[in-house]
């Protein structure tokens, strides 16, 4: 394990994020983000989700910095009367929860789909594939939101506040599968004409064994590059989904509904309802595209390349 | 005068954590219509010293020493436009794979008159007159049709005789040719190295052949330089060489070699592989292969000795041919 | 033991192109057009050709990774080309592959260790972990391997020493029979003869059975007890090694043998063979090889010739030998 980790310390990956400032910077805000976001419980000032705390005559209290402001709700309050910072912190929580697992279920389902197609080929290669095509070409918001919409109206408001979570990365979990699918498949095509496929063919390890426990560790570095976007991706969609209404409910906001339950107010004077959970969504997924492009970059077959 | 004249070359690459040597103190040199080998195996530097020649290093390599020298001028101060007026007009390259050569997008024809206009004021129709002769030098059936061919509609053989055809447009003084047969099938690589062989012959090429296989080298060259860890190990007329090496490594190349040794018996190898070029050791590179080696070749890298007419970087070059060990 | 250990017979394979849906004639490839061999237990039977003749289709066939399209395979009497991937197991265990690829036969994420203990666990699940690594380490060390690699991974080693990982990764299983696609084409001549000194011990050691695949004939010279020589996908000669290079009766035998390049120090003077080679998709009528032989008839260009067993065992597909023409 030691050696594996010295080993990982002084590899080319780690030499270039050492020389990379942007790569540095980028991990630092992100990993402050979650950080901060991962301990909303232990150090936000307020519980949001407590309906007791809040009271409406706090509501629409400016941050702190401006002539109205208390020092009690550093960046001021919704029209609610909920803190900003305390609701801030638990909705950066639950985006990047989202963003998280959700990728994780699109990478389950694609990488199994994308390692049988590649494998085995011939029909079953083609049927997934053609899926694929057709599920790329609907875009995964209008899936979403129909999904959504239907569940919405399915369910009532207490029952849907608290399969929330689960429905949002179900459903961008389902929606993105092809990415990861078709990145798989074609590694997998480029692994397959390799000889230490054969060999263990001819060892006499049946396909499952060769797909997952062969095959697959040496299609990680596409995979790792694509992850980044894909879930700075998931969490747009799902900022998306809370700002038309459909994702995160008003009492368990994410990132997204709080943007959202702000829009009116932003004509009318309270725009740090709006702006800053804004600033925080921007920033948060500039750090992931940032640090992706370096993945990307770091991971590129370069000068010495083998024979 | 010699054609060419290379003169202590030495090449670098300045990498991250160290400097690479590729080459050290390499000189040879040809005469016009002469037939050069290069041997080595990969990694020695062969192919990096002809890319030298015609300023195709790749970053980050570069010269830092010494010259070369084609027809008196030194070619490694020329900025890029003087060079474009040597590379691929005096000195053409023929280089291992065809399929990498040939641009697979346009036809034989756009390609051949691309050649020749960038380098003359020429009309297409004379340039399209002098392929047609080119690819009729090279044993090609129809030529005029084949101008129109792309290349993947030719067989490897046949692409192969096409570069050929392209290095000799320009009529060129030196052919430099990357192992040209090598990726080629035996029945095929014999006809292009007698076509090659011929073509030299009869056009007063200069030719400097790149290549691992000394069986090849036997057969075209007239001078071989055998070359190891970046540097010049042997260098002398073909058939002495090959008949009576004077370097320890290039005698167990020979011995190595499957012909030279008794069928079902084990094969006489050299132990051990030749350095990378971060490891190469001090003294004489060879040293921890070579069933001579001394306090003295460990220490401190080898002159090149005269032994009769051929030139040996090995210390005990003299003592061991009087030996008769080599 | 009465009859050879693995037998082929009449063995044929098709691949298909695609094309459209409405097209009468797809194009197919024709790798394997009627081929039949044995192979003798201890034998180091040698299939030589160019590239295309069908030789790495035909041990692919034999060691399962491919369907045959047509024909038997025979491994001591029973045939196993029809096996399940269950029945196949205990065959597994005793035919084993060398691959060509030095770079591409060691999967880059997993150690040397994992590499090598893999076969052994899955065919030998008893085990224990104290006789695994044993196992592991007494099968490196008879192949010139350090045990101390197996905590490293394959990129940290030089070609030569990963075919000789691969070697060591084949006979962990105790294996019978092995077949060796070409092992040492991709490496430096020097390392050559290491790794088929490797071979060779191993045969001795391990009373080995080889089909050793390749396109050197000097290989074959040394290494080889019988030879069969293939063109296009067809079998032109079998015969014992001696027999075949002293005496060779097909005419493209002929061809390839003083194609081959020797070590020598005259000038190549060489006779190119007529015509190009033809692609399998479009195969010659008759006997492949008539566009291109000196000797061809009219019968020769419409009938494909049988195997004729000559006096001294030896099986020559040709026509003209069989009228005695040649």
């Amino acid at each position: 394990m030691n050696a594996a980790i010295r080993r990982f310390a002084q590899s080319n990956f780690m030499y270039s994020f050492g020389r990379d400032k942007v790569a540095m910077v980028s991990f630092a805000i992100l990993a402050a983000f979650v950080i901060l976001a991962f301990s909303a419980p232990v150090i936000a000032p307020y519980d949001p989700y407590d309906q007791t705390t809040i009271d409406i005559m706090d509501s629409e209290i400016p941050p702190m910095w401006q002539d109205e402001g208390e020092a009690r709700f550093l960046l001021g309050t919704d029209a609610q009367g909920r803190d900003m910072l305390s609701t801030i912190l638990y909705g950066t929580r639950i985006s990047i929860i989202i963003g998280v697992c959700a990728v994780l279920m699109q990478m389950f389902l694609g990488i199994t789909i994308g390692l049988v197609s590649g494998y085995v080929g011939g029909r079953v290669e083609s049927f997934f594939m053609r899926l694929a095509d057709i599920q790329l070409s609907l875009s995964t918001l209008m899936l979403a939101i129909v999904a959504l919409a239907i569940f919405q109206a399915a369910f009532s408001a207490e029952a849907y506040s608290d399969m929330a979570i689960i429905m949002l990365i179900l459903v961008i979990g389902f929606a993105e599968w092809p990415q990861y699918a078709r990145t798989i498949r074609a590694s997998v095509l480029a692994e397959k004409k390799k000889e230490y496929v054969d060999a263990a063919r001819v060892i006499g390890f049946g396909a499952p064994t060769i797909m997952f426990k062969h095959i697959l560790p040496n299609t990680l570095s596409p995979l790792l590059v694509i992850s980044t976007v894909q879930v700075a991706n998931a969490i747009i969609s799902e900022a998306a989904l809370s700002f038309l209404g459909l994702g995160m409910p008003v009492t368990k906001p994410s990132l997204g509904s709080l943007i959202n339950s702000g829009f009116e107010f932003i004509f009318s004077g309270s725009w740090w309802i709006t702006a800053i959970p804004s600033i925080v969504l921007i920033a948060l997924i500039l750090c992931i595209n940032l640090l992706g492009d370096w993945v990307r970059d770091a991971l590129n077959p370069k000068i010495y390349k083998e024979k | 005068m010699a054609l060419l004249e290379v003169k202590n070359l030495g090449i670098e690459f300045p990498m991250r954590r160290e400097v690479l040597r590729a080459l050290q103190g390499v000189s040879f040199s040809l005469d016009a219509g002469e037939r050069l080998g290069i041997v080595g195996e990969s990694g020695a530097g062969k192919s990096i010293a002809a890319f030298a020649i015609i300023n195709l290093l790749s970053k980050p390599g570069r010269i830092n020493a010494g010259e070369i020298l084609f027809e008196g001028r030194d070619l490694t101060g020329l900025d890029d436009e003087a060079m474009r007026d040597i590379r691929g007009n005096r000195i053409s390259m023929i280089f291992q794979d065809p399929m990498m050569t040939l641009n697979p997008v346009l036809t034989i024809e756009t390609q051949m008159i691309e050649v020749l206009k960038a380098h003359r004021n020429i009309s297409d129709n004379d340039a399209r007159k002098i392929a047609v002769e080119k690819l009729r030098e090279v044993a090609i059936p129809s030529p005029e049709d084949r101008l129109k061919s792309y290349p993947h509609e030719l067989s490897g053989g046949q692409r192969q005789r096409v570069v050929i055809a392209i290095a000799l447009l320009t009529d060129p003084s030196i052919i430099i040719a990357d192992e040209p047969s090598t990726a080629l099938d035996v029945t095929i690589q014999a006809g292009i190295m007698a076509l090659m062989l011929n073509l030299c012959k009869s056009h007063d090429v200069g030719l400097i052949l790149i290549t691992h296989d000394l069986a090849v080298v036997s057969q075209v060259t007239q001078r071989v330089v055998v070359m190891y860890a970046g540097r010049v190990v042997e260098e002398g007329p073909t058939a002495e060489i090959v008949t009576h090496p004077k370097h320890p490594y290039t005698r167990g190349l020979i011995k190595a070699l499957p012909q030279e040794g008794t069928a079902g018996k084990r094969l006489n190898q050299i132990p051990g592989s030749m350095p990378t070029l971060d490891a190469i050791p001090d003294g004489c590179a060879f040293h921890p292969r070579c069933p001579h080696a001394d306090d003295v070749c460990r220490a401190s890298v080898p002159e090149i000795v005269r032994v009769g007419n051929q030139f040996s970087r090995c210390g005990k070059a003299n003592e061991l041919a009087e030996e008769n060990s080599l | 033991m009465s009859g050879p250990l693995v037998e082929t017979r009449g063995v044929e394979k098709r691949f298909d192109l695609g094309g459209y849906f409405w097209q009468q004639d797809k194009p197919v490839v024709r790798a394997l057009n009627g081929v039949s061999i044995t192979i003798e237990k201890g034998e180091s039977f040698c299939l030589v050709g160019e590239s295309g003749c069908g030789k790495s289709t035909l041990a692919r066939c034999i060691m399962g990774l491919l369907e045959v399209s047509r024909g038997e395979i025979y491994y001591q009497g029973e045939r196993i080309d029809l096996l399940s991937a269950k029945a196949m197991m205990p065959y597994r265990r005793r035919m084993q592959m060398i691959f060509q690829n030095p770079y591409a036969s060691l999967n880059p994420r997993m150690t040397i260790q994992k590499t090598l203990e893999e076969p052994l666990r899955f065919h030998f699940p008893e085990m224990k972990n104290g006789e695994v690594h044993d196992k592991v380490e007494e099968v490196m060390t008879s192949v010139g391997n350090d045990p101390a690699w197996g905590t490293r991974y394959p990129h940290e080693f030089s070609g030569g020493q990963r075919q000789r990982i691969s070697i060591a990764r084949a006979l962990m299983v105790d294996p019978d029979f092995v077949v060796a696609d070409e092992p040492i084409s991709a490496l430096d001549v020097s390392i050559q003869a290491q790794v088929l000194n490797v071979m060779m011990d191993a045969r001795d050691m391990r009373d080995l059975t080889y089909l050793f695949i390749t396109h050197d004939l000097s290989v074959v010279h040394h290494f080889g007890t019988r030879v069969g020589v293939m063109y296009l996908g067809a079998l032109c000669e079998l015969a014992q090694t001696k027999t075949l290079f002293d005496t060779p009766r097909h005419p493209y035998t002929q061809v390839l043998l003083n194609a081959i390049p020797k070590l020598s120090t005259t000038e190549l003077t060489h006779t190119p063979m007529l015509g190009e080679v033809p692609t399998a998709i479009k195969l010659p009528s008759g006997c492949v090889f008539h566009p291109r032989c000196p000797y061809a008839n009219e019968r020769c260009s419409r009938e494909v010739p049988t195997g004729t067993t000559l006096d001294d065992g030896t099986v020559v597909a040709c026509h003209a030998v069989e009228e005695n023409r040649i």
